[in-house]
């Protein structure tokens, strides 16, 4: 077979003419980090941008969608503080939660509550990455441990129970700019965390960021994940969860999306030890000409594991919803439990929703299924609505409100789950 | 006819020990009632004697007319003359009735060593049998046990007997879900069965049954054993004061 | 429990193996050189004695196809094919066209004598058979034999050869050939193209309904040869037309290549009801030989309120590699596919369907029912998508996936793309094993653990066998519990 030099594309060229300063510039000399950074960079030019051609971006082609790269927010201008900032969307705003701040993908201490953390709750920051075991051939990654700037480390440590939240707060700002935030979560055994991710920044501002977060969990931890993508409208936002649970886990994670003008927010979740029992959920509410993909791969291991996942997607105006969901069941993994469900509204005929549900199972032993259904709103609802005098969009925003809130209904903790109605709620009344 | 002797049985992962020391006889033609509390072990003794996977026999034998069945397979122990009734028949998608009825009866004449059953012969046995219990030709044509009620699904159970013709009915708790009309059906059906070839293990919580399946002698169950056997009027006995006394006698 | 009965008896008599079509015929055969070249493409022409344009559309497909890559996205996996290892044509030795069987090789008809097909059309019409059907017997590369043409022609249907309508009805075939499955399609539609040797064409004038079943048999007999068959069925308006496909092949120890293209139209108001029943040799229980399936089945609702539905029994093969489409072009059209695909042994099962939807009000119904044993891997990989104009598109999918024994895998892949906002799709998918539950209560009822999961099995393809013709389905329903063989433990 013959090797075919790819041609670039603008942003492929970008991101490869960026790293060798980027580099140069990096305040700290770790050889085994400057390594693996070298390593995915490398990684990233053999493999260029996904394509539609490339399986799991079938949906998703970064190559043609993604234009322009603004160069990596440096160092220096991080403390800054930015007048130009975006503010936190005012649902979550009134959120009673430990804040973790983040500015243009660096750990701002100031900002954060830091001092007035919980026992047991530890936050520090590490120069390099730690190895990303399995997720180096994702393209979107390998970009992210090349000009990863700073790593965030959360440590909850074994048996503490946290009932109010952790709120990662990653705020972007100023000229367009790319931002590589990077996050562990490592939650000891016994422990409890809910940790309410949130990102944001200025409409209009064609900023992109490109984040991971990584979760250990002890065994028998309970964790609750719930990530707000609240980007503004010309933002590019890719986001990676990777996740490896132990024995006896509880685990909920929730993704929350009505911003960026591209989306990709991708799940690995390897479930490595038994009688655990997973959640995930989400709700994507998109209108225009937003692109968001939501790309879930749950990998069963090991036996008598439960996972559950609620995807809701509402697409206005010409936007397009991307749901990939992949159910894994590995040879040994017999009692499985899986069931995943896909649900979208399509409220125009511009709009695009591309589902695939898969289910990949090697055990026998197995209850496993997936649903996925496309349609516009139920139209005898929405007529028995109005003849009970409600006007048509406020029969549709009812509507639509109970369907999305079936996914955010999952969240586990009170006062982010009634946050994200209150999410819903404004978005529905923008659209009207 | 059947022998029962000190049965001790685990569920096979080892978790939990169900039946402790169970001894128990039924003789030909005789209908024993077996009585007790939830939890007592009389599914566990229904599923045991019929073979059902899952269960490890740490102890005991059952006999029947004489013979160890507990090394048989269920096929085997049905072919042998073992019929339970089930408390919830399972729903099999997709297969006609008539035709799992028609597999069933020519599965135990092969194993008599006897010709298959002529189709035409068949279908008037079984619309003999389906007319006595009122059972409609359609729910024959529809999958097994598909979108049938409670009773339907009963009344099944009862149809499979008589066409099996078996020498041991084991009925386990087949009054749960009916109403005092299907009871009275279903209880028809069983007495017209009674011979004294045949014998029949009535499983049950509670003493209704027992007044139209008149037994002839009465079982109590707690904790994996028989701890008293009387005449039937044991079971108004237990109706009037119930288990209690039994449960706490038995810890 | 007929068939049950009669098929554990089967398998009992069948000692280790269980494909009874595995035999082999012993004929004088005319081959071409082995090798795949344009000559061997210009070969194929002049023995089938094609006129000019139909090798200038095999040559052009033989040169684009040199420039096209295997596709790899299928979950299968073989050692890579070496098409110059093939022969590309082989036909028993005999008349060019035999005016009747007395002109065919006894061998020929003793073979398909003991596949059970019928080709004496006055057995036929003597009651031999429950029912009349119309057979085009195709023999490694040639259609051996057409019954019924006569009768079939009286009503104006052409049921014949696709090399005797290349000759016969040159405009029919010049205006549908490659109009549904283009040139270059994809790679072994492309191949086809170019070194199709036979297969069948269907014409259903307008409002006409087919008085009997069509159906070709196709049998590859020979060694190391390719089959590349090609059918064409149009059903004019208001017209409707059953058509039966079905498939075995010797055992042999070498891989043998299929690369079928089946092209099927329907005009305004017409009904297309395709059905197959595919049993090539699967190959041995370590996975030694057995057939590579690769092949484009489409069709084309072209006019309105027209109607194709594909009912597809695959048990056989080594890879099977299949998605028999619908294009649903004309408003008010609807496309249904109702697929049973049994896999034991070393089998590879990627298959599937493609519902288009294009037109207005058009309804498409996806019935998948694959079942995986031994160390097999069976996918179903299905798409269905509704474009813009496509204003109250409907579809139901329910795909259903049932594993026996820990060792193969069951995997299901739909791809589901809405842009319009009146379309609705409604899509599910299970995968579990047997109920043990199920089981057991069979069991308690004197069946045997062999017999409890047959019609266990009959059971959960229910709702697809009930789709085929009775005959078809019987024989469908035998051949899935002889598949299943040795899968219970």
């Amino acid at each position: 077979m013959t090797i075919i030099t790819p041609i670039r594309t603008q942003a492929e060229a970008a991101y490869i003419s960026q790293f060798p300063a980027f580099e140069a510039g990096l305040t700290t000399r770790d050889p085994a980090g400057l390594k693996l950074r070298r390593a995915a960079f490398e990684r990233f030019v053999a493999l260029g941008l996904p394509h539609r051609r490339i399986e799991p971006y079938h949906y998703t082609d970064v190559r043609a969608l993604l234009r322009e790269v603004a160069g990596p927010a440096v160092h220096a201008k991080h403390t800054v503080a930015l007048p130009e900032m975006a503010v936190l969307p005012s649902a979550l705003s009134a959120l009673e939660a430990f804040k973790i701040v983040l500015v243009n993908g660096v750990l701002d201490r100031a900002r954060s509550d830091l001092g007035r953390l919980p026992e047991g709750v530890k936050v520090h920051e590490e120069a390099e990455p730690a190895v990303d075991g399995g997720l180096a051939d994702d393209p979107m990654i390998a970009l992210n441990t090349a000009f990863m700037t700073g790593r965030v480390v959360i440590t909850i440590e074994a048996g503490i129970k946290l009932d109010t939240p952790l709120h990662l707060q990653s705020m972007i700002g100023g000229a367009a700019v790319a931002v590589y935030p990077r996050v562990t979560l490592e939650v000891g055994k016994g422990a409890a965390v809910t940790l309410v991710e949130s990102h944001f920044g200025p409409d209009g501002v064609a900023y992109q960021n490109n984040s991971l977060v990584e979760i250990v969990a002890g065994d028998d931890a309970k964790i609750d994940l719930v990530r707000v993508n609240a980007h503004g409208k010309a933002a590019a936002d890719f986001s990676t969860l990777a996740v490896t649970l132990g024995a006896s886990n509880v685990f909920n994670a929730h993704s929350f999306v009505t911003g960026g003008a591209l989306s990709r927010h991708q799940v690995f979740l390897r479930l490595e030890g038994e009688h655990s029992v997973v959640t995930l959920s989400g709700a994507m509410l998109l209108n225009a000409r937003q692109h968001a993909d939501t790309t879930l791969v749950v990998d069963h291991a090991v036996p008598n594991c439960q996972s559950r996942e609620h995807f809701a997607h509402v697409l206005d105006g010409e936007a397009t919803g991307v749901f990939q969901g992949k159910i894994i069941v590995r040879p040994l993994a017999q009692k499985t439990d899986g069931k995943m469900m896909s649900r979208a509204v399509v409220l125009t005929d511009g709009a695009t929703m591309n589902n695939k549900p898969e289910l990949e199972i090697f055990a026998d032993d197995v209850q496993c299924g997936h649903g996925a259904t496309v349609g516009a709103l139920d139209e005898d609802l929405l007529f028995y609505l109005q003849a009970r005098g409600l006007p048509k969009t406020e029969a549709e925003a009812l509507m639509l409100q109970a369907f999305a809130g079936e996914a955010v209904a999952m969240i586990a903790h009170d006062g982010v789950r009634e946050a994200l109605d209150g999410a819903i709620d404004a978005w529905l009344k923008e659209r009207a | 006819m059947l022998e029962i002797k000190n049965l001790h049985v685990a569920i096979e992962d080892g978790s939990k020990k169900i039946l402790n020391g169970l001894t128990l006889t039924v003789h030909r033609g005789e209908v024993a009632a077996i009585m007790g509390p939830n939890g007592s072990g009389k599914s566990t003794l229904s599923y045991v004697i019929a073979g059902k996977p899952g269960y490890e026999i740490l102890d005991g034998e059952i006999l029947l007319e004489g013979e160890n069945i507990l090394e048989m397979e269920p096929d085997q122990r049905s072919a042998a003359g073992v019929f339970l009734a089930f408390q919830y028949p399972l729903e099999i998608p997709g297969v006609a009735t008539m035709t799992f009825l028609k597999a069933a009866m020519n599965a135990h004449l092969r194993a008599a060593g006897s010709d298959e059953i002529k189709t035409p012969d068949f279908m008037k046995r079984v619309r003999k049998a389906a007319d006595d219990l009122g059972i409609s030709q359609d729910m024959l044509k529809r999958g097994l046990n598909v979108g049938f009620s409670g009773g339907e699904k009963k009344r099944m159970e009862i149809l499979q007997m008589a066409l099996l013709e078996p020498r041991i009915c084991i009925l386990d708790e087949t009054d749960s879900g009916l109403d005092i009309d299907a009871l009275k059906v279903v209880s028809e059906g069983v007495n017209k069965l009674r011979s004294a070839d045949r014998s029949f293990l009535v499983i049950t919580h509670y003493q209704r049954l027992l007044n139209y399946i008149v037994p002839d002698t009465v079982h109590v169950m707690s904790k994996g054993r028989v701890v008293k056997s009387g005449g039937k009027e044991l079971a108004l006995e237990l109706e009037a004061n119930g288990y209690a006394d039994y449960v706490s006698d038995a810890a | 429990m007929v068939a049950v009965k009669e098929t554990v008896e089967q398998v009992r008599a069948l000692d280790v193996d269980q494909y009874k079509y595995g035999f082999s015929t012993e004929l004088e055969v005319d081959k071409a050189p082995k090798g795949l070249s344009e000559d061997i493409v210009r070969f194929i022409s002049a023995k089938k004695g094609e006129p000019e344009w139909m090798l200038e559309w095999r040559l052009d497909a033989y040169r684009r196809w040199l420039t096209m890559t295997e596709p790899n996205w299928a979950r299968v996996s073989y050692p890579k094919i070496d098409f110059n290892d093939s022969y590309y044509y082989a036909a028993p030795k005999m008349n060019a066209s035999p005016k009747s069987l007395d002109e065919v090789d006894p061998a020929i008809l003793d073979a398909y004598k003991k596949l059970g097909i019928p080709l004496r059309e006055q057995e036929i019409l003597a009651g031999v058979q429950t029912s009349k059907i119309a057979v085009d017997a195709v023999f490694d590369s040639v259609s051996v034999v057409t019954t019924f043409k006569e009768e079939l022609k009286k009503v104006g249907v052409i049921f014949c050869s696709i090399s005797d309508a290349i000759k016969e009805h040159p405009e029919l075939v010049r205006k549908y050939l490659g109009s549904v499955v283009p040139v270059t399609d994809n790679y072994y539609a492309t191949l086809n193209c170019a070194v199709f040797t036979d297969g069948s064409f269907v014409y259903i004038p307008e409002g006409v309904r087919c008085p009997m079943e069509l159906s070709t048999y196709f049998r590859i007999n020979e060694k190391n040869t390719g089959q590349f068959e090609r059918t064409l069925i149009i059903a004019e308006k208001g017209s409707y037309v059953s058509y039966l496909e079905g498939c075995t092949a010797p055992q042999r120890d070498e891989n043998q290549l299929h690369a079928a293209v089946v092209e099927l139209v329907t005009m305004d108001d017409a009904e297309i009801k395709y059905s197959t029943v595919q049993n090539w040799y699967p190959g041995d229980s370590e996975g030694k030989g057995g057939i590579y399936n690769f092949v484009t089945k489409r069709g084309d609702c072209r006019g309105a309120n027209s109607k194709i539905s594909w009912t597809q029994v695959e048990t056989g093969s080594a890879i099977t590699w299949k998605y028999p489409s619908c294009i649903l072009r004309g408003d008010g059209s609807r496309g249904e596919f109702y697929s049973i695909a049994v896999s034991n042994g070393m089998q590879q099962v990627d298959s599937g369907t493609k519902m288009i939807h294009l037109g207005k009000n058009t309804t498409s119904r996806i019935i998948s029912k694959g079942i995986s044993a031994g160390r097999s891997q069976n996918t179903y990989r299905g798409q269905v998508s509704a474009h813009k104009k496509a204003t109250n598109a409907r579809n139901f999918t329910n795909c259903d996936s049932l594993l026996i024994g820990e060792t193969c895998g069951a995997h299901t892949v739909p791809y589901l793309e809405s842009k319009n906002s009146s379309a609705m799709f409604e899509h599910e998918a299970t995968t579990s094993k047997i109920s043990e539950d199920q089981l057991f209560y069979c069991r308690q009822r004197g069946l045997s653990a062999e017999e409890a999961t047959a019609l266990i099995v009959n059971g959960f393809v229910k709702d697809v066998l009930q789709q085929l013709p009775m005959e078809f389905a019987v024989e469908a329903q035998k051949l899935i519990s002889i598949s299943l063989e040795g899968s219970v433990g």
